[in-house]
């Protein structure tokens, strides 16, 4: 009744590859970005910022990523783990080696730093595709945490193995460390998640973003059509492991603050990425933050219910959690093979037809 | 008809140019086997060459020779008047040559319009900080392409399922989908591939007719593959016939006709 297209025509080519060529999703898309920076910054608190907003931000930056290497461009990866390692070794090591630089700038060239790293773990996707790749992905994460455990140079020395965030400030307000404040956190981050979705976006309905699904789609075809293989290949996992790279900076030096590599960056961080971009929807923005959003709230839901309202025993709920979160992936999968972003468009085309579908 | 270096008149009146691409003593061969013996033809500027043969003669690897697949063991290939190196397809692609595929080659996953667009990536030039921040000539460059490919999208009728994901398409809409990515790329020389194996009638007639217009509009030169006899018949101006990875035959449609090696490999001829 209130999702309509009609009258809302695109008189120019611009106005048709606009990210939102519908009136309603623009205004809609609006008044969320205007929440965001203007009414949760007031309203955040610790509890909010540390269970739900900040991991939901870094993870969705994360699945940004992952979703341009693995939707986008068809190429399986389960290093993001260790890459996201790279963004926070990288962070760390920029962080303590030029402290007079603002944090954005090292956020930004952790970021880089993974892009190359990410370039260099592409290289044998030339040659081997799909599940190989997986496996030669999986190579590259337990090669960089085995590395980030080995070389005492990436931590300083420190004697715990451990890398800690020092307290750093943005335009005077403190970012990292432990005297920070909830909506300085998010804000910080809330700026990353904006800027990576609309890169993202832009490269995604454009030449590129054509490139990368030629050769998910059916790469001899790619390659007769004038694609080089090499340069689509490696772009995808350039872009996508500079986005994974920033979002390892921010989950170590503004979520956790101090990190030890196994712990935070292992071989479940790959596979939780990977489930987020199956869940939100391969090939889809909106996917990326759907399936952040659904394993980032889902666990915190339902020990909310099981544990606040139920009042069960914290292990009993933990476990619970476990199988319920896993039994709502299968149901999921099931149901909607292509995942929330494809439930949303369904969604929508039976909301312009509603209340007369035929 | 007389051929000249400089080009001939076809039977309706067209003006045909100069050799565009030459094959020059193409030998093909997968270990054993011999695809291709020794087949030398040319294709010139603005005219439509079948290649036809009984199957397994070796038509698609001559067709894959050309757009960069196999290299041909011994032999030249000449485009332009200078002899190509061994190349990739993708290079190939780039030297303005485009293809259509047997069975269809289509991005299922994206729409008519972007599958399309594909057809322009070798036009676009952009790099990816412009792209990415979607800003002056990364826009600029979308729009001019996008009007390019709706001139495409509205010369083939394909308008009403820009939007459409391919993989909804019925076979006969997917084949002229796939003729416009092709088409897109503005090629000197499009390669099709049995454009019309599996169609009925009508879009046999369609098809047909969508090529004799590319030719007569765009003045594009066309090498195809099709089975079908009538349509080869009316549509082609010189015609290569190949059998068991040999040429037999060469000329125009009323000669290959009249040629006996040709009616032998195709009726059959008794051994004694």
């Amino acid at each position: 009744m209130f999702y309509r297209e009609a009258g809302d025509f695109s008189t120019t080519y611009q106005a048709d590859a606009q990210t939102f060529p519908i009136k309603y999703e623009r205004w809609g898309y609006y008044a969320i970005l205007a929440v965001a920076f203007g009414v949760v910054p007031f309203f955040i608190n610790d509890y909010w910022a540390n269970a739900v907003m900040i991991p939901f931000l870094i993870y969705a930056i994360a699945a940004l990523g992952l979703n341009i290497l693995t939707g986008y461009c068809g190429q399986v990866s389960l290093g993001t783990g260790g890459f996201m390692a790279v963004g926070a070794y990288a962070v760390y090591k920029l962080m303590t080696s030029f402290p007079e630089v603002n944090i954005a700038f090292h956020v930004l060239g952790a970021g880089l730093v993974t892009a190359g790293v990410g370039v260099l773990f592409g290289l044998p996707s030339l040659r081997i595709k799909g599940f190989y790749l997986a496996v030669a992905t999986l190579a590259a994460q337990f090669f960089l945490v085995w590395l980030f455990n080995k070389v005492p140079w990436f931590y300083n020395y420190s004697a715990s193995g451990q890398i800690t965030a020092p307290e750093r400030t943005v335009f005077g307000v403190v970012v990292t460390g432990p005297n920070t404040d909830a909506a300085a956190k998010y804000l910080f981050c809330l700026v990353f998640v904006f800027l990576c979705a609309w890169l993202a976006r832009n490269l995604t309905r454009g030449s590129f973003g054509r490139k990368w699904m030629a050769i998910r789609d059916m790469d001899i075809a790619a390659e007769i059509i004038g694609v080089y293989p090499l340069a689509a290949k490696l772009s995808a996992f350039a872009v996508s492991s500079f986005f994974i790279g920033v979002s390892g900076a921010l989950f170590f030096s503004v979520y956790l603050g101090a990190v030890e590599v196994t712990e935070a960056f292992g071989i479940q961080k790959s596979f939780l990425v990977l489930f987020m971009i199956i869940i939100g929807g391969l090939g889809s923005i909106f996917g990326s933050f759907a399936g952040a959003a659904f394993l980032v709230l889902m666990p915190v839901l339902l020990k909310n219910i099981l544990v606040g309202q139920l009042g069960w025993p914290t292990d009993l709920a933990t476990h619970f959690e476990f199988m319920i979160v896993g039994a709502l992936i299968v149901t999921f999968l099931i149901l909607e093979p292509h995942g929330l972003a494809q439930l949303w468009r369904v969604t929508k085309e039976k909301l312009r037809l509603w209340p007369f579908p035929h | 008809m007389t051929e000249t270096s400089e080009g001939y008149t076809t039977a309706d009146g067209r003006q045909i140019g100069g050799v565009l691409m030459e094959m020059k003593n193409i030998t093909l061969r997968f270990g054993g086997v011999t695809a291709i013996k020794d087949i030398s033809f040319d294709i010139r500027e603005g005219e439509i060459r079948a290649i036809i043969g009984p199957n397994g003669a070796g038509k698609s690897s001559m067709l894959n020779v050309i757009s960069g697949f196999y290299h041909p063991q011994e032999g030249e290939v000449w485009f332009h008047g200078s002899k190509r190196p061994a190349m990739k397809p993708y290079q190939v692609a780039q030297q303005g040559i485009a293809r259509t595929f047997q069975n269809i080659a289509l991005f299922e996953g994206m729409s008519v319009l972007n599958n399309v667009m594909t057809g322009r990536l070798t036009h676009m030039t952009t790099n990816m900080a412009q792209q990415a921040m979607w800003w002056g000539k990364a826009e600029r460059e979308e729009v001019e392409n996008r009007e390019i490919v709706e001139k495409i999208i509205d010369f083939l009728e394909i308008q009403h399922i820009r939007k459409t994901p391919v993989s909804r398409l019925p076979y006969g809409l997917k084949k002229r989908v796939e003729l416009a990515r092709a088409l897109a790329a503005e090629p000197k020389l499009l390669l099709l591939d049995e454009p019309m194996a599996g169609m009925n009638v009508e879009e046999k007639e369609d098809m047909s007719r969508f090529i004799l217009d590319v030719n007569d509009e765009f003045g594009t030169t066309i090498a195809l593959i099709e089975h079908d006899m009538g349509v080869v018949m009316d549509l082609s101006d010189r015609v290569v016939v190949m059998d068991y990875g040999k040429k037999i035959g060469d000329g125009t449609p009323d000669e290959v006709r009249n040629n006996q090696d040709v009616i032998d490999a195709y009726l059959g001829v008794a051994h004694d």
